[in-house]
């Protein structure tokens, strides 16, 4: 809500300075957004009066004016601007003035004496006008100081209103809220009631009262529609960010903005019978002021007669039944509809009016007789309007009711955990408007009829704190019983496995929870992922399932960079297709940890060969994640190359997957070469075990090698399975150390060389019992699997 | 013995001339060799009768032990010089940049995040977690804001297409319902239900994309409930944050009254730094309040018996008011030259 200050202080005054006062608003919550001055400082400007003037001698354009600014001798002003007219008064800057940027000295113009300057709007720096000297109107008084006459020493306050507070949605309601926080008396507009001068009226009928439970109407007639609106009426109309259109519209306008109330003026003569106050039925279309055509939906609050709907209630008139220049018989509605009746509905329309603005908020239900009052006065003064009587339709049963609110001053003491009096409690609360009854713990508070947000104890106790001011309460150290927080072993906190994978070369990244359809299909083989009903763009549109789409993403972004090593990882919500069904479930909104690498395996460097990340390079960081009881073995997924890729399991739960993604999807986004990539279940990644103390070893373990050789298409999990299982008590453990293909092997062979620990607990091992041993392990190799010892 | 004494020199003499162990080796066999001029002394005792064989012997054994001395003194030289020579031959480079694997890092967001957490953990918050697909009773209804509520207007939501009522979370504050009721039913048979303390860091979502929107951003959310929780315990609370997370007691913070369905009463948090780039400049960081009794009814809790405050607050924000960044897009732009700025 944007208003003049000056307007405001002929409400409330209090003494302050402006920058005082912006603030004291901001800190009672009316948070003061904008504040910019009607016109910037300057000096010496007065009202002139051109006499005549004459064309200048030696140039064109110019004009040599006798100019009287009331200081009995005419002045000689030289002037450029366009529309001089004998006689016309406009702004004059003396010589001494200072104006925005420059001073005025008695100058020669083209050899022509001239002292002082004629000014536009534009050159006092109040608006971009800058096509001719800016007009004043005939009254003006000659010699008057600009600022005085214009009233410039004023700001343009822009508030940010929270919706709660639809009471200030007005000059009057902020008045009344400085006047309570200041204690400053305010002039709160009381206007005269205007005189009877005829007896035509329309009939209103409440046909759905819990909507619109208060209908005022009035019957104007010889009413003067092209009258012109008063100066001082335009500037704040202007100063309050509302264009000054014709009169009538002025009026309503500026009745809505000096007390809150939204009127609407219709044309009289376009009316046939009763105003219906009703909801819309099948069949009612309508043309609003805006040039919108619509069928209203069932529901909508509709103004109409006879012939039809006339207006959407509290929102926007209709464009039949306006008041235009011809118009010369008024109907002026000063209406209360309740807030559920209007809420959304002009946003459904795509748009927001100034009276639903504040009708869905809320308005004083018993301000409509005071609107109606001062709207009559200013039509009566300014279109020689003569007024009927007031028809008032009411339904006092679905007027808002605005109960007594229990208030226990200790509890407001508790809740904000400062002393204060109950006497300045409820001085605070009285000064707000409030009715306050009873004495002691117990205090009956009623809001006035303009507050519609005060409903339970804690909405008082807010009160109290905003008049007291948020400001002067102490912060306190808050105390609590001193017990631990739980820190579980079995738990990582995720924190340290971001710090792990950071350490392990990936840089962590955040991308969107939305995402193309295409990457689901892609990369998750998923053609049913969660929809967004409205998305902000087809890119964005569906839920992921995998992260994965977002790295190779976060990817494409980097090489087109140029990037030569990406190595990224992301921890984030995924999203199963049946989301949608059974929402809310953890199941099926898991966080998983992914990463991926591309490019060369090391940054480049001195003294290291260079080569490509490999999936072996990345298994052994998902291994260092996951801890040694992961297994890997060869699985099929839709992103990946179907013989490099791998599903992880942990305790026999899958619990990821990894690989190189697939050739064609390394080609369709134009990848160069394959990234190894990874997706775990967060879950998985942060189990941990408690490490458990075994009696250290009294002899030495002895360590035997052998190779041995297989088929390719024994893996070797299987050989190492074998092997182990075979190895007795006394063989501690079985490690891979090298793998062969190639001269010596057989083809489709190849040669797996391993290193046996072998101990016993009680005793050294006897050289036979070691050979024994070996000799089982390479029997079961040949027996199982077909292997056979390498020579 | 002018002879001793000489020889002595010439050892020495001979010995300090040597360049190495060969031409050491040479040098002593002139002295002490089979045909040396000591050992040819030696030799020469023969012929002297006893009394000045015994002293003639005693002095020249000393010369020998003399020449000795210093031929081991001028081998260890040698030894030295050739270790040295050795070292200086082994120099590195060591202004060489050291070798392996690079590093990688955590987002910026997160590493606020991470901050976020230790701070309110060490006054005893947990940290709670809820879903982001969630259903439009915990986002708004739960929390007073029923349909048509015009404070459902300040979010524009994203819902889920075909599965009515359900949307992404337009704020963290959904998760308050879920761990007071969880909560609740955890203490339902306790005489005095334990505080609650918690914070709910993460992503939520609105319609929204331009310089400082974005359609997805972090939130993190606190609450307090317990028997004896005030206002003026919110601002102890917050004005300490602030302080330990911009690491400067010279902060001006202010709590303004403000709106939200969820708090009553309810403030709006700024802050300004008194120096640096930003200095006086009242920034906005958080929304905040005393719990609505509806909100801590809907989450299981007694209102009569319980207060509580929560407050909300845009981890973006925080993080590039920590940082300096100009423009939140950044964030989830993924652009490594950005991200590598935040590695440790």
């Amino acid at each position: 809500m944007q208003f003049s200050e000056s307007w405001l202080r002929a409400l409330c005054n209090p003494a302050m300075d402006s920058e005082a006062l912006c603030h004291l608003l901001t800190m009672a919550g009316l948070e003061v957004e904008e504040v910019e001055p009607v016109a910037p400082p300057f000096t010496g400007v007065v009202v002139a009066r051109i006499l005549s003037f004459e064309k200048h001698p030696d140039a064109d354009k110019l004009k040599v004016c006798r100019v009287d600014v009331g200081q009995g001798e005419p002045l000689q002003i030289v002037c450029g601007a366009p529309n001089v007219v004998a006689g016309m008064k406009a702004p004059c800057a003396i010589v001494g003035a200072r104006l925005p940027g420059f001073a005025i000295k008695a100058a020669r113009l083209r050899g022509v004496e001239s002292a002082g300057m004629m000014c536009s709007a534009d050159e006092l720096g109040m608006s971009q006008d800058h096509d001719g000297l800016l007009v004043l109107p005939d009254d003006a008084p000659v010699g008057a100081n600009l600022r005085e006459y214009l009233a410039l020493d004023d700001r343009k306050i822009t508030i940010k209103l929270t919706p709660n507070r639809a009471d200030c949605l007005s000059l009057v309601g902020v008045a009344r809220e400085l006047a309570a926080l200041t204690g400053t008396a305010a002039q709160l507009v009381e206007p005269r009631e205007v005189a009877v001068s005829h007896a035509q009226q329309r009939e209103v009928r409440l046909e759905s009262p819990e909507a619109c439970p208060r209908y005022l109407g009035r019957v104007f007639t010889n009413v003067n529609a092209r009258a012109s609106t008063p100066d001082w009426m335009k500037a704040r109309l202007e100063r309050c960010g509302v264009r000054a259109i014709s009169a009538v519209v002025d009026i309503t306008n500026y009745v809505m903005l000096e007390l809150g109330q939204p009127l609407h003026a219709f044309d009289d003569a376009r009316l046939q019978g009763p105003i219906r106050v009703r909801l819309a039925r099948a069949g009612d279309g309508i043309t609003l002021l805006n040039g919108q055509q619509l069928s209203p939906v069932a529901g909508t609050l509709l103004i109409s007669d006879d012939t039809g709907p006339l207006a959407l209630a509290g929102i926007m008139g209709g464009e039949h039944s306006g008041v235009t220049d011809d118009t010369t018989r008024v109907f002026l509605e000063s209406a209360f509809f309740a807030p559920d009746a209007i809420v959304g509905r002009a946003r459904e329309l795509g748009f927001s009016s100034d009276a639903s603005h504040r009708f869905e908020r809320g308005v004083d239900f018993e301000l409509a007789a005071r609107a109606m009052a001062r709207a009559s006065q200013l039509l009566v003064d300014i279109c020689g309007a003569a007024a009927g009587p007031v028809v008032e339709a009411v339904s006092s049963a679905h007027l808002p009711q605005r109960a007594g609110v229990d208030f226990r001053p200790a509890r407001a003491r508790k809740v904000l955990g400062f002393d204060v009096s109950d006497a300045v409690m409820r001085a605070s609360l009285e000064r707000l408007g409030m009715r306050v009854e009873g004495e002691g713990a117990a205090l009956r508070v009623t809001p006035p009829s303009y507050r519609f947000d005060i409903a339970i104890e804690e909405d008082l106790i807010e009160e109290v704190a905003r008049v007291y001011g948020y400001d002067n309460i102490e912060p306190l150290p808050p105390k609590a019983p001193v017990t631990m927080l739980p820190s579980t072993e079995t738990l990582r906190p995720v924190h340290r496995a971001r710090r792990q994978l950071a350490g392990l070369d990936y840089q962590e990244i955040i991308s969107y929870a939305f995402v193309e359809a295409a990457w689901e299909r892609d990369f998750a083989g998923n053609e049913n992922p969660v929809r967004l009903a409205n998305p902000i763009a087809s890119q964005m549109s569906v839920m992921r399932s995998t992260l994965l789409g977002g790295l190779v993403g976060a990817l494409n972004t980097n090489l087109r960079r140029r990037a030569n090593r990406v190595r990224l990882f992301e921890v984030g919500r995924c999203f199963a297709p049946d989301a949608a069904q059974a929402p809310v479930q953890a199941a099926s909104q898991p966080v998983r940890v992914a990463g991926l690498a591309w490019g060369l395996a090391e940054p480049e460097q001195w003294g290291l060969a260079s080569r490509k990340v490999d999936f072996f390079d990345v298994k052994r960081d998902v291994e260092l994640l996951l801890g040694r009881s992961a297994t890997f073995c060869a699985a099929k997924h839709p992103g990946l190359h179907p013989g490099r890729s791998a599903e992880i399991r942990r305790d026999g739960a899958l619990v990821g997957y990894m690989g190189e993604l697939h050739p064609a999807l390394v080609q369709r986004y134009d990848l160069g070469s394959a990234p190894v990539a990874f997706e775990l279940e967060l879950d998985a990644v942060l189990a941990a075990g408690v490490p458990a103390f075994a009696e250290l070893p009294r002899h030495p373990a002895v360590q035997r090698d052998l190779a041995i050789v297989v088929a390719n298409r024994v893996t070797a999990d299987e050989l190492l399975r074998v092997l182990r299982a075979a190895g007795g008590s006394v063989v501690r453990g079985i490690e891979l150390f090298d793998v062969y293909a190639g001269k010596g092997v057989a083809p489709e062979h190849k040669s797996i060389a391993l290193r046996a620990t072998l101990q016993h607990p009680d005793r050294t091992l006897e050289e036979a019992e070691i050979d024994n041993a070996m000799r089982a392990l390479v029997s079961a190799a040949e027996r199982e699997l077909g292997g056979q010892l390498r020579a | 013995m002018d002879n001793l004494d000489q020889l002595l020199k010439d050892a020495q003499t001979a010995f300090a001339a040597a360049a190495d162990v060969n031409a050491l080796e040479q040098a002593k066999a002139v002295f002490l060799g089979k045909s040396g001029s000591l050992t040819e002394l030696l030799k020469g005792l023969g012929k002297l009768d006893p009394e000045a064989r015994k002293s003639a012997g005693a002095a020249i054994n000393r010369t020998k032990s003399a020449v000795e001395q210093a031929l081991e003194a001028r081998r260890e030289a040698l030894r030295n010089a050739q270790l040295e020579a050795q070292l200086a031959a082994e120099a590195l480079d060591v202004t060489l940049p050291g070798r392996g694997r690079g590093r990688g890092g955590l987002h910026p967001v997160v590493r606020t995040q991470e901050r976020f957490e230790t701070l309110f953990r060490s006054i005893g918050f947990e940290v709670a977690d809820g879903p982001e697909i969630e259903e439009d009773w915990f986002n708004f209804t739960a929390l007073n804001t029923p349909d048509n509520h015009p404070a459902r207007s300040m979010h524009d939501t994203f819902y889920i297409e075909g599965a009515k009522d359900v949307l992404l979370r337009t704020h963290t504050s959904p998760v308050q319902i879920r761990t007071m009721q969880a909560h609740a039913a955890r203490h339902r048979d306790a005489a005095t239900m334990p505080e609650l303390r918690i914070i709910a860091p993460g992503r939520v979502y609105r319609v929204d994309s331009d310089a400082t929107h974005s359609p997805m951003f972090h939130q993190v959310e606190g609450l307090w409930v317990g028997e004896d929780i005030s206002l003026a315990a919110l601002k102890g609370v917050i004005i300490d944050f602030l302080q330990r997370f911009f690491e400067t007691d010279a902060l001006q913070v202010r709590f303004r009254p403000s709106f939200f369905p969820f708090t009553e009463p309810s403030a709006e948090i700024d802050f300004a730094f008194m120096s640096g780039p930003n200095k006086g400049r009242w920034l906005e960081i958080a929304g905040c309040g005393m719990v609505h009794p509806n909100v801590l009814r809907n989450g299981g809790i007694d209102p009569a018996r319980y207060t509580g405050f929560a407050f909300g607050m845009g981890l973006d924000r925080l993080t590039m008011l920590r940082y300096g960044v100009n423009d939140l897009r950044l964030f989830f732009e993924n652009d490594l030259r950005f991200l590598a700025q935040f590695q440790d």
